[in-house]
């Protein structure tokens, strides 16, 4: 009976090879486009300005840079926002580089197949934008010394590979502060995805934000084990409105909850992306995430030669995370309160990870005044007070 | 209780999704063929749905647009498996990858949009009802729909004269060839009625169920519904219940989880996977249960020459 047998697999695999292919084509017919017209604008120079010193055929050939999506583009979430920071990039640095993505890369062994095939087109720097890229990325960065790799969300780096990540728990906690506010019943509810120190660290900061303004709350979470999967997603949040969940937050890619929110007449925000127009009546803001910025920066390294080895984790001070379009009817002392949790993290007066901090067995984890350094933010495997159940897995 | 009627509510609605697209499959596989493409042909139905909603405003244009998407691509389908003979197997993945590729392609423009407020679908008077009235009067029209369906097609099947043609045609096209009956023809038409089943639930999806449209979103409901026909036996009733259990696992699962009752999460995402393979060992053991059922000419091509 193997006809049932759900073959994701190899749809997956397939959907990537045909990406792949027509990608690689544009990708070709992009460079030599480029490379023609570089040549022109070089020889028009030339004989524009004979007597120019520096000789103008020169000019440096484009530095190829390769994306590698986890979802398709179309997600209007997490590899939507990848994406804009790659046309943030372009914009950016016009002819002195061109971009190519492939979209729904598995996390799988396939991963490093795409990433190497990236390297053999010539892409010099090659962004991973996923947690489960991390060993395929470790892997060719290994055998491909002379290309650049740069890994979203991990903590593994090698001579030529650096990871990058943003600080989505500020955008969580901002959310968390407005969710504070609007709800009615005292009962918030996360979407979550799949169980990792990420994903609590944003239910807690959610959680945070929304006991600094209403210390009644509790936050409902329920797990869908999926980063993409539209309906899960949606019964996921039904499943909350119907347990009294009445402000919803989701650590998922797609704006499925936004819109259960907007079906049941309850309120949600949009993640990753600003997603206002997946539900306009339900979306009380959008925690987002500009990639633009680390995007920007590191292929200044790379065109400059600075490229080194290390580790960034960027936030609001950076520019990285922010939080927009907060619906009209939200009061104006919560929006006051926003802004004031977003002035002090830009400017680093305010901590959202300071003591006292207590879990949700009532045990001190954060002394009072202490400050979390990186190291336990990214091992976060707890809940804090006031989240209701367990971690799946966890103790 | 509330909570256990609106736990009913949303089982019955997730239940609706893979029923339609389970009938669909049965229909076909009554009718001796076999069409792993649900899942491209829900996808691509899902779009059509969609942008056809976006544009009349109209649910039940979206509705027809949905199935015609999907008897459209049946019908591909039936044609080259019924006439030119190409594996069944492969041709139904082959559509199933090709309607995850192509509804990507032709959502393009259409994924930020939004679909239209609509009216609730409460039933005057019977939704006020306690506990009665949020499980069972507040569904959408397709929910009942889908029961009157499940119905009809016992009849038809069990009871009426086409529905034995058609299940000879499955159980043994070269009799019904013999007795004068266009098994091709009779096969493509229950495709094509399939796969606008497959159609109606996948609009059902983007129109409905989660209203909007992002590229991958019927995420493998088409190989559930697919389970779902072998885990019914290829019984109609046992389809909607199947389809119910199935749908009322993964919203029991949530609503536990909501409710901070400590369980594996994942484990019971594989439940219904699990329930399947049980039914399977089970049915196994005693062939007379799956014989009597299946379909004897399932995935088998018919030429009428030989």
């Amino acid at each position: 009976m193997s006809f049932f047998q759900p073959p994701v697999t190899l749809f997956d695999q397939k959907g990537t090879d045909m990406t792949d292919i027509s990608k690689r084509t544009v990708v070709k017919m992009v460079a030599l486009t480029a490379v023609a017209a570089a040549a022109l604008v070089g020889c028009g120079k030339k004989e524009e300005a004979p007597k120019a010193e520096a000789p103008a055929a020169a000019k440096a050939e484009p530095l190829k840079i390769a994306f590698a999506y986890v979802g398709p583009v179309g997600d209007g979430g997490w590899t939507f926002a990848h994406d804009n920071g790659r046309k943030a990039l372009e914009k950016e640095f016009g002819d002195k580089i061109v971009t190519s993505f492939v979209e729904k890369v598995p996390e799988s062994a396939d991963a490093e197949r795409v990433i190497r095939d990236m390297a053999g087109q010539g892409n010099k720097l090659i962004f991973g934008t996923t947690f489960g890229y991390m060993e395929p990325m470790l892997k060719a960065a290994a055998d491909l010394k002379d290309v650049k790799f740069e890994h979203a969300t991990g903590y593994k780096t090698a001579e030529n590979m650096r990871t990058y990540d943003s600080r989505t728990y500020q955008g969580a906690y901002m959310a968390g502060v407005i969710a504070g506010k609007m709800t009615k019943t005292n009962t918030v509810g996360v979407v979550g995805s799949i169980p990792i120190p990420e994903v609590i660290r944003n239910i807690n900061s959610f959680t945070l934000g929304a006991q600094s303004v209403n210390p009644k709350i509790k936050t409902k979470v329920v797990w869908v084990n999926d980063w993409f999967n539209p309906p899960k997603e949606t019964e996921a949040a039904t499943a909350l409105i119907n347990g009294g969940a009445d402000v919803l937050m989701q650590n998922t890619d797609s704006p499925a909850v936004l819109q259960t929110a907007e079906k049941l007449g309850k309120r949600a925000f949009g993640w990753d992306s600003d997603m206002t127009a997946y539900g306009p009546k339900a979306h009380l803001g959008s925690a987002v995430i500009n990639w633009g910025p680390y995007y920007i920066k590191a292929t200044r390294d790379a065109l400059e030669g600075k490229w080194a080895t290390g580790q960034s984790w960027w936030g609001v001070k950076e520019g990285a995370i922010d939080f927009v379009s907060v619906a009209a009817d939200v009061p104006e002392d919560a929006k006051k309160k926003l802004e004031e949790v977003k002035a002090g993290l830009k400017d680093g007066t305010f901590e959202i990870w300071k003591g006292p901090i207590v879990g949700q067995d009532g045990k001190e984890v954060l002394a009072k005044d202490a400050v979390a350094d990186d190291k336990f933010l990214g091992g976060i495997n707890f809940y804090v007070k006031g989240v209701e159940g367990k971690i799946p897995g966890g103790k | 209780m509330e909570s256990y009627a609106l736990l009913v509510a949303a089982t019955l609605n997730a239940g609706t999704v893979l029923a339609l697209a389970a009938l669909g499959l049965l229909i076909n596989e009554k009718a001796g063929v076999l069409n792993l493409g649900a899942e491209g042909m829900m996808l691509c139905a899902a779009i059509a749905g969609f942008a056809a909603v976006i544009h009349t405003g109209n649910d039940w244009i979206g509705f027809a647009a949905g199935m015609g998407a999907g008897a459209l691509l049946a019908a591909i389908f039936g044609g080259l498996v019924i006439w030119l003979g190409t594996n069944q197997y492969a041709t139904g993945l082959a559509l199933s990858l090709f309607g995850v590729g192509f509804s990507a392609f032709a959502g393009i423009g259409y994924v930020q949009e939004k679909l239209p407020e609509r009216a609730s679908h409460a039933i005057p008077w019977l939704t006020d009802i306690p506990l009665l009235g949020p499980a069972f009067f507040r569904q959408h029209p397709l929910v009942y729909v889908t029961i009157a369906l499940v119905l009809g097609l016992i009849w038809f099947l069990y009871k009426s004269r086409p529905g034995l043609v058609l299940r000879s045609v499955g159980e043994s096209p070269e009799s019904a060839h013999a007795l004068g009956y266009p098994v091709r023809r009779i096969r493509l038409l229950a495709v094509v009625v399939g796969g606008a089943l497959c159609g109606l639930s996948g609009a059902y999806i983007s129109v409905v169920y989660t209203p909007l449209w992002v590229e991958g979103m019927v995420a493998g409901k088409g190989w559930i519904a697919l389970a779902l026909t072998t885990f019914a036996t290829w019984r109609p009733a046992r389809v909607l219940l199947g389809a119910y259990l199935f749908g009322g696992v993964t919203m029991l699962q949530f609503h536990l989880q909501g409710a901070g009752v400590d369980m594996p999460s994942q484990l019971l995402t594989a439940l219904p996977y699990v329930a399947t393979i049980v039914v399977l060992a089970l049915i196994s053991r005693n062939p007379t249960w799956i014989r009597i059922n299946m379909p004897a000419s399932l995935g088998k091509p018919f030429h009428p020459g030989s």
